[in-house]
């Protein structure tokens, strides 16, 4: 268990490491600007080239970081939710939910701003659907929960797999690039930033609660814990962030998975660190995957979904091998 | 005159559907012992959650410290009785001196991190059952009996003035089911906590409790001091198998005929 001293160490190094990958992500890129131009211009001061970094690369860093942030916090949660270390955001097919309300967005041909309003629609339908199916024997195990949402989500990649099959050949590749998560449109970054800081700080104050609820949700109750209250919190607001990101920039995969489990390996398993660590680290990881996709094969974008996957995947696997049991 | 540390009025407990436990009243005070035997599945356990306030009564009331259990919040429950379960699943990783130290949390607040006084409380209950030196150890790493040790030391670092153990005894081998024996039936007679243990050897009841709760699975329950309802008669009953009883200076054993 870190003690209090130790737990802002880490937070104060990590939120040094989210500074410097946010500076990296203004500077490099096909037009590259020195360090201190960056700086200048974010002070306000004028700089050639100083719209690049303030309407371009800012926001969508920014965006990157919210996004990370939100999708590692939900993966912390659905994994301490479901008591299972393989759980992330969107094991409850809430992504499932907003590729679809996204997807048929872009086959109606409506603008960004209806994209994300349709696929916060759907992250939402899907998020009440599992919930009410899963509640409706008033049980509400894990069990049952993650068979609702794998099954949720199945449906839901049936129908995304029916308008990929029924769409007019250039919707596609926006279609692609929605489902693979891309920052390149994400508009509102101030919005998921706002759920992001929103989602932490509702979610600190249960967090030596939640440190119970993993070990099991009898042994949390005997301890104190109102463990049927708190599952529906932490339930709703790890839901309603998974939906934030996805909305903001797709489905963006293994950010939820990995993070968590990276910190946990780094620092164990105490979500009174864990939580804000997972964020940290989260919003940095992104930020520079984002960073490499739209770099790597200059001028043209990889969406940035590929890269946190291929990232991911390795880093997923060597961590499992690595496993004591 | 204080209230009782537990107190049932007629209290029903149904396992699906199946009434298990009828119209039970009885109360346990401070420095008592209380065993409850049945045979599997009669709903002992069930009968020992439902104590805990962890489960509502099918009918009557449990009350904690004179307050009704199920009226209670959580946290003020946590600090009026311990419950020891008989399952541990550990999904993620924790140190024994973490997972110790989970005891305290109905005596912290919101914000509060755990002091070393907290940390010292963890490390005693750990060397009262044998765990010390392995504060740092991972818990996947322990054998079934030391975790089953480990669950005991958290139960004793939530210090909590009732003690719910259900199968306190499983995975311990020998030695360490008499010291846990020893260690309840001294914080009761030191300590002044209230014990409701379930257990399924009539000698050890016979010999670390004051009396006896049979569970029959069919809502018939008996209650008495351990002298008189641990008899060979009552157990061979209670578990559809003839009994002998063999008495030896003042303790008593019952071999299956």
């Amino acid at each position: 268990m870190p003690s209090r001293h130790r737990a802002f160490l880490i937070l104060a190094s990590l939120a040094l490491l989210a500074a410097l990958s946010i500076g990296l992500a203004l500077t490099v890129g096909s037009l590259h600007i020195p360090l201190v131009d960056v700086a200048a211009a974010l002070a306000g001061r004028e700089v050639p080239d100083i719209d690049v970094v303030l309407e371009l690369r800012l926001p969508r860093a920014l965006a990157g970081f919210a996004c990370g942030g939100l999708l590692a916090l939900a993966g912390a949660l659905m994994q301490v939710l479901l008591r299972n270390p393989l759980a992330d955001p969107y094991v409850l097919g809430i992504s499932g939910g907003a590729g679809v309300g996204a997807l048929f967005a872009i086959l109606l041909g409506l603008p960004v701003l209806g994209i994300d309003g349709l696929a916060f629609v759907g992250a939402l339908g899907a998020m009440f659907l599992v919930f009410g199916l899963a509640h409706g024997d008033g049980s509400w195990t894990q069990t049952r929960l993650l068979l609702t949402g794998v099954i949720v989500a199945a449906g839901c990649g049936a129908l995304v797999a029916l308008m990929l099959a029924i769409a007019p050949e250039d919707r596609l590749r926006g279609m692609l690039y929605w489902l693979m998560g891309d920052l390149a449109q994400a508009a509102g970054w101030l919005p998921a930033l706002l759920a992001l800081v929103v989602a932490l700080a509702l979610a600190m104050p249960f967090a030596r609660e939640l440190n119970l609820l993993a070990r099991g949700m009898l042994q949390a109750q005997a301890l104190g814990v109102a463990v049927h209250k708190l599952r529906y919190a932490i339930f709703l607001l790890a839901s309603l962030a998974t939906a934030a990101s996805v909305t903001t920039a797709g489905s963006i995969g293994f950010v939820g998975l990995v993070v968590p489990h990276l910190v946990r390996l780094a620092t164990g398993n105490d979500q009174r660190l864990l939580l804000p660590a997972s964020v940290l680290a989260g919003g940095v990881l992104l930020v520079l995957a984002d960073t490499l996709a739209r770099t790597l094969i200059a001028p043209q974008q990889l969406p940035v979904g590929v890269l946190t996957a291929l990232i991911g995947v390795p880093v997923f696997l060597a961590l499992l091998s690595r496993q004591p049991k | 005159m204080s209230a009782p540390l537990l107190e049932t009025r007629q209290l029903a407990v149904e396992i699906g559907g199946r009434r298990v436990v009828e119209r039970l009243d009885f109360s346990l005070d401070s420095g008592e012992r209380l065993a409850i035997l049945g045979r599997n599945g009669a709903g002992k356990s069930t009968l020992l959650s439902t104590l805990a306030g962890l489960r509502p009564p099918a009918t009557g009331a449990v009350l904690l410290g004179g307050e009704d259990a199920a009226l209670l919040a959580p946290r003020e429950a946590a600090l009026r009785r311990a419950w020891l379960g008989q399952f541990h699943a550990d999904p993620f990783g924790s140190t024994v001196l973490e997972t110790a130290l989970t005891g305290r949390h109905p005596h912290l607040g919101r914000w509060d991190w755990e002091t070393p006084r907290d940390a010292d409380l963890a490390r005693s209950a750990l060397a009262a059952v044998g765990l010390q030196g392995m504060e740092q150890r991972q818990i996947h790493t322990l054998s079934g009996g030391e975790r089953q040790r480990l669950s005991i030391a958290t139960l004793l670092t939530q210090a909590a003035p009732l003690y719910l153990l259900d199968e306190p005894l499983s995975h311990l081998d020998l030695s360490h089911q008499m010291a846990a024996l020893e260690l309840f039936s001294a914080t009761a007679r030191d300590g002044g906590a209230g014990v409701v243990m379930v257990l399924h050897d009539p000698a050890l009841a016979h010999r670390f409790c004051d009396r006896a709760l049979l569970i029959h699975g069919d809502g018939r329950t008996e209650l008495g001091a351990v002298e008189a309802i641990l008899t060979a008669a009552t157990l061979s009953e209670l578990y559809g198998y003839a009994l002998r009883q063999i008495e030896d200076g003042g303790r008593r054993c019952f071999i299956p005929e």
